[in-house]
């Protein structure tokens, strides 16, 4: 099996498995004080180091970062912890772009059942937030805006920067979903003014099940589940040390180099795709763009035959048409671009990882090539 | 350390092993059976029909799947003699327009009428139900292909007025996208009425729903057909 679906998950690094291992097995005692017995002061060391790795990844202070369960709580916990920690101090507004991932989307719906209104910013047709629209959105009721670094479906990059200016500028605290970006992309805390960043091992050869979130000191922000005051009182529940330890691990492992030859693969795919198949479409943009990503529409045809021929040849891929989606809905990003339900019915998605090569990608897209050829032979749709 | 390097190898191994290819006789890993898969990898009378003598055209907008079937019939005897489809769709819409269309070759169109959805995923080893709209699809189909020869030669001779009964009966092909049943059976439409050729559907969606437009001109486009249907009016509750 060629595996084309990294977004999704990513398979686990032998040596993120080892880091892991002694923690297990060896230093299994929860994280104590340093009053406690020396299993669990060793423990709490890891624990602190992994949380020092990830810090020194984003230039950020190890106190700024918690662990999670993965990016839905990391997500979770930055959106409604800052809403409660705001909504008798400042307003029940919150903004979100239209394309963002389902756990920032469904907890702003969820925001809004409770009473907060939220906006739901347009996007354009590659997938960039309106900068304009943006500052046009927040209003002195506004107390947060969350805008992710690089899309989950098209792979589109914001603009970080000015996004981060633009709530400065409004005293707006902002949050980003980095799910996808990071370690693929720049992200430091001293050039960026973002206040909450949500990250997760299992997109890049990590566990899955863990993640973080970071929070900017002095960030007002409301503990999201009750229990202990592990992880500076803001995320109750017994560490998991293990995985905290393996998602620093993994963050150790993603190098520039490694970058470098996912955008490779990338660009071969997209290159090929558009210049060797007729009617294809890239969806998202093209130079702003995550390294591991590639997302083409291939007019014509419909994405369910076309991942299920995928599979039948030992690709794995994803499509934004209804017909693969558990729920039966259309992509909700395709549809945000502007995309109609023809092009997400034939949107296909491939994204890279440390385990493949760039013969993957000219298998898949050869294989693609084939495919497409005869689903289009029989597609009423398809010029013949 | 060129790890990434390494694993790749490894990964090789793994994939010359032949793990993760599909063996003739293996269980499929996917819900659909055998007979479906070879069916999707081999459909049966694909293509079109140039001058057919009838032609049918169904198309789900709200799910995007699209049928298209073309039939060739002896004027005689009124059979089927040839039969061809095309399909913009997914692997239940084109496995059941292969199989429909292999049970219709040869029969006439008294018989092929009568062929169901039912039959079809009978002879295809079943179907998951929450495909069942993509595949009904090819079934309406041949219908529709077999009704427009019958309209073409004026074989239907008696006209049947629009009541509330047949405006439910068309609705049942309008398939609701939440759920991947019809809107009839999954409760999406509150009331319908028929006055002096208007016909009047409210439907329990807010008009800015996702689906909203879909189920729309998809309701619009079964019922505007009928013969004494001047106009549709598709209400939605909010």
């Amino acid at each position: 099996m060629i595996y084309l679906d990294n977004a999704a998950s990513t398979r686990l690094d032998e040596q993120v498995l080892e880091a892991m291992k002694p923690y297990f097995f060896d230093t299994y005692a929860v994280a104590t004080s340093e009053f406690g017995y020396s299993m669990g002061i060793d423990a709490k060391e890891a624990l602190e180091r992994s949380r020092e790795s990830i810090a020194l990844k984003l230039d950020a202070n190890s106190e700024e970062v918690i662990f999670t369960s993965g990016s839905t709580e990391s997500s979770n916990t930055a959106l409604k912890g800052v809403a409660w920690a705001f909504k008798e101090k400042k307003g029940k507004h919150i903004i979100v772009s239209k394309i963002e991932d389902f756990p920032v989307l469904n907890t702003a719906k969820a925001l809004e059942r409770e009473g907060f209104s939220a906006t739901f910013l347009d996007v354009d047709a590659e997938g960039f937030v309106d900068l304009e629209g943006l500052r046009n959105a927040i209003t002195k009721e506004t107390v947060l805006v969350s805008i992710q670094q690089g899309n989950q479906e098209i792979g589109t990059v914001q603009d970080l920067k000015a996004i981060s200016e633009i709530c400065e500028e409004k005293d707006v605290l902002l949050h980003t979903d980095a799910t996808h970006s990071f370690t693929r992309l720049p992200l430091s805390m001293k050039e960026l003014p973002v206040d909450l960043i949500t990250m997760s091992a299992h997109t890049i050869h990590g566990p899955r099940g863990v993640g973080a979130l970071y929070i900017r000191k002095d960030t007002p922000i409301t503990k999201f589940m009750d229990g202990g005051f592990q992880e500076f009182n803001l995320r109750a529940g017994v560490e998991d040390i293990p995985s905290a330890v393996g998602f620093a691990k993994a963050v150790e492992l993603v190098t520039e180099e490694e970058n470098g030859r996912l955008k490779a693969m990338r660009d071969r795919v997209i290159d090929k795709a558009l210049s060797g198949i007729p009617d294809v479409t890239l969806n998202g943009s093209r130079e702003k763009r995550l390294p591991q990503n590639a997302n083409l529409t291939f007019h014509y045809v419909e994405g369910e035959s076309v991942t299920l021929h995928m599979d039948m040849r030992g690709f794995a891929v994803s499509t934004g048409s209804a017909c693969f989606s558990r729920s039966l809905e259309a992509s909700h990003v395709i549809r945000g671009i502007g995309g109609d339900h023809e092009r997400a019915h034939g949107s296909v998605r491939f994204t890279f990882g440390r385990y493949n090569r760039m013969e993957d990608a000219d298998a898949a897209i050869e294989a693609m090539s084939e495919i497409v050829a005869r689903l289009r032979e029989i597609s009423p749709l398809a010029r013949k | 350390m060129n790890k990434g390097l390494k694993d790749s190898t490894r990964e090789a191994d793994y994939r010359s092993s032949g793990k993760g290819k599909l063996e003739k006789g293996e269980k499929m890993k996917f819900p659909y059976s055998q007979k479906v898969l070879e069916h999707f990898k081999n459909p049966h009378n694909v293509g079109k029909i140039e001058n057919p003598d009838g032609k049918g055209l169904e198309g789900s907008p709200a799910c995007g799947d699209m049928v298209a079937v073309y039939i060739k019939v002896n004027p005689d005897t009124r059979v089927i003699e040839d039969v061809k489809f095309e399909s913009y769709g997914c692997a239940s819409n084109i496995a059941t327009a292969s199989i429909i269309t292999d049970l219709a070759l040869g029969k006439t169109l008294d018989e092929a009428k009568k062929i169901t959805w039912k039959q079809a995923a009978e002879e295809l080893g079943g179907l998951p139900p929450i495909k069942a709209h993509c595949s009904v699809l090819a079934v309406e189909g041949l219908r529709a292909a077999i009704k427009d020869y019958e309209e073409k030669h004026g074989l239907i001779t008696e006209k049947e007025p629009t009541t509330e009964e047949v405006v439910k009966k068309r609705l049942k092909h309008v398939m609701n996208p939440l759920t991947g049943l019809d809107i009839i059976r999954t409760n999406l439409i509150l009331k319908t009425s028929v006055e002096d050729g208007v016909v009047r559907v409210v439907v329990d969606l807010p008009a800015n729903h996702q689906f909203a437009p879909a189920i729309k001109e998809d309701i619009a486009e079964k019922l505007g057909s009928l013969w004494d249907v001047e106009r549709v009016d598709v209400v939605f509750t909010a």
